[in-house]
């Protein structure tokens, strides 16, 4: 609540938008053992959408979320569809190859603005009432503490839905296809259908989270449909600890920090992040929650016997 | 519209040698994925290294050597791009992938991911993304040969063909040969071939050098047609995925008939409707998918 006041405003927004598409991420590789190489379609689909919605239809800002999140939902029904059936690795690749579809889409339909994106989105009016782009002056220095407290009400909206999903026997079945699908078949549980809801929550969510960011920045662009972004998803999650709650978040805030921080030494940022993956891969399988959880496990096993 | 068969015919021709590029990345990929079971997201970055080695060979090592006058040809970067990336690819195999076969396939993609983010990363520093043209080609691949239906460049004839020798040189080598045989078998019970005698960690590292070795040599190969830059493998290897998905990773010759019929597709498409000529191998694998979701010629799991 009181983050604005702490550090740079647009850096806590931007910080709340890719958490909260990291934790909808989470939910899909963490929870259902699903990787989606693809998920840049959701965020960066649901970003245009709303940005077209808001600039040239009018609609208010929260409206023009609700129909980026609706918008990647059904685009997740369409490639849940398509996918659901294969597992692993051709999981991975056929979801990064519709993704690519959607950044062909994004780049030569005429209303997205091709290679300058789709600018100048503005921010608009809460419920036709609260001035989004309204700033105050706290200590001499303005500060749009509407937007803020807008895009942090959304992040906490969304990371309730998340919880709730995965602390219920919804989440709890979706843990058992991870660890044993054959069973949990035979249990008769509907594995595909629970699967494509789990794909279809955490696309509508990653929507919500793009559809944010591009009322955050006033701005739908390439980078958010690539596969870059699709990458570096994984890398937050990865890094902050898969199938952790809060791991998600963690590694959100640990990777915009990098990029924020580097962004000086130009395009040796991807070879840091690069780095990153590949320590994380080879030795940090858990992610930075991931370790301190068993840390805290490891310690309260000594300590009980 | 007219389509004149002279413009379809060129157009085919043009797709084909996509496709001959498409055709020998997917091998590499399948070669790959056949014994470590991982998809190598670096593959498009080591075709870069590939065409950047042919580069710098012609460009830089003349001077770096203190010899202004010297390049490295083109016939020496054939052979000596593909030996260099390969044994980067040893390396890779020997000191990360190698940790990873016991965990979850899918760490192998994210380490390749990055690995891929670092080498595009490296060269996006020195050199700039709109690329660089390579001067190297050789004076006998210049000109045009007269196909009777068409003038067609030498040099991406000889492309064509020079790929497709690779393909099925590589295709015979694991059908037909007795290594061939110990890669399959090891593909299908690396503990019992290992039981023959068979080195199969050996195996699997040569492997893995093998088949990005033939990305490089891909890179090679497309060096004299396309600009060199950092981003051209970025671009390559979605859309082989994309053939990959199509013809399902299961065999050697459906990679490499996806592969071209795929890049003649495109090229059809440039003819017939060009706006969609880049999203149409995706559109295919769409099809495909609600067909046959393992792929073309894959097996179902």
């Amino acid at each position: 609540m009181v983050a604005p006041f702490l550090a740079y405003p647009v850096f806590v927004m931007q910080l709340l938008c890719f958490a909260l598409f990291a934790c909808a991420f989470n939910l899909l590789i963490g929870y259902t053992g699903l990787l989606s190489f693809g998920h840049a379609a959701f965020f960066g689909g649901a970003a245009y959408i709303t940005g077209y919605l808001v600039k040239h239809m009018g609609l208010t800002p929260e409206l023009g979320v609700l129909a980026g999140t609706l918008a990647a939902g059904a685009m997740g029904y369409v490639f849940g569809s398509l996918t659901i059936r294969r597992q692993g690795i051709y999981f991975a690749m056929i979801t990064l190859a519709l993704a690519q579809v959607v950044y062909f889409i994004a780049l030569k339909a005429p209303f997205t603005g091709g290679e300058d994106g789709l600018q100048d989105v503005p921010r608009g009016m809460l419920f036709g009432l609260i001035d989004l782009g309204h700033s105050y002056h706290v200590a001499g220095k303005p500060l749009e503490l509407n937007l803020y407290y807008f895009v942090f009400t959304i992040f906490c909206l969304g990371f309730w839905i998340i919880h709730r999903a995965i602390h219920s026997p919804f989440g709890q079945v979706l843990k058992a296809i991870r660890e044993n699908e054959p069973r949990a078949i035979s249990l008769g549980y509907k594995v595909e259908r629970l699967k494509l809801l789990a794909f279809v929550l955490s696309a509508s969510l990653a929507g919500t989270a793009g559809a944010t960011k591009s009322i955050v920045f006033q701005l739908a662009s390439l980078t958010d449909v690539s596969w870059h972004t699709s990458g570096e998803v994984v890398l937050m999650t990865l890094l902050g600890g898969l199938g952790t709650v809060l791991g998600p978040v963690v590694g959100a805030f640990t990777v915009i920090t990098l990029h924020s921080e580097l962004s000086a030494i130009g395009s040796w940022v991807t070879v840091v992040i690069g780095v990153t993956f590949v320590v994380c891969v080879l030795a940090f399988r858990r992610g930075i929650v991931g370790e301190v959880l068993e840390i805290i496990r490891a310690w309260s096993l000594k300590h009980n016997d | 519209m007219h389509l004149s068969y002279q413009m379809v015919l060129a157009q085919l021709m043009l797709g084909l040698n996509n496709g001959a590029f498409y055709a020998i990345l997917s091998l590499g990929l399948a070669v790959i994925f056949g014994l470590l079971n991982i998809i190598n997201f670096a593959h498009g970055a080591l075709y870069m290294l590939g065409a950047f080695v042919a580069l710098l060979g012609y460009n830089e090592l003349g001077p770096l050597l203190g010899m202004p006058g010297f390049h490295m040809n083109y016939w020496t970067a054939l052979i000596v791009s593909p030996l260099v990336v390969g044994l980067l690819g040893v390396l890779i195999e020997k000191t990360m992938l190698k940790r990873l076969y016991k965990v979850d396939h899918l760490y192998g993609l994210l380490l390749t991911f990055g690995l891929a983010l670092i080498l595009q990363g490296v060269f996006t520093n020195y050199f700039n993304v709109s690329g660089v043209s390579y001067n190297g080609k050789p004076e006998i691949l210049r000109g045009v040969v007269n196909l009777k239906f068409m003038m067609f460049p030498t040099y991406r004839l000889w492309s064509i063909g020079i790929s497709l020798t690779v393909c099925f040189a590589t295709w015979f080598i694991i059908e037909r040969t007795k290594l061939g045989s110990y890669l399959r078998a090891g593909t299908e019970n690396p503990s019992m071939v290992q039981a023959f005698g068979v080195n199969v960690p050996l195996m699997i590292t040569l492997t893995y050098g093998f088949g990005v070795g033939l990305a490089a040599f891909a890179g090679v190969v497309a060096a004299p047609i396309f600009s060199v830059s950092p981003i051209m493998g970025a671009e390559m290897i979605i859309t082989v995925f994309a053939v990959v998905v199509i013809g399902g990773m299961g065999s050697i010759m459906g990679s490499i008939i996806t592969g071209l019929s795929l890049g003649m597709v495109e090229g059809l498409t440039k003819v017939i409707y060009p706006p969609a000529a880049n999203t149409v191998i995706f559109f295919m694998m769409i099809l495909v998918l609600l067909i046959k979701p393992a792929g073309l010629f894959g097996k179902e799991e």
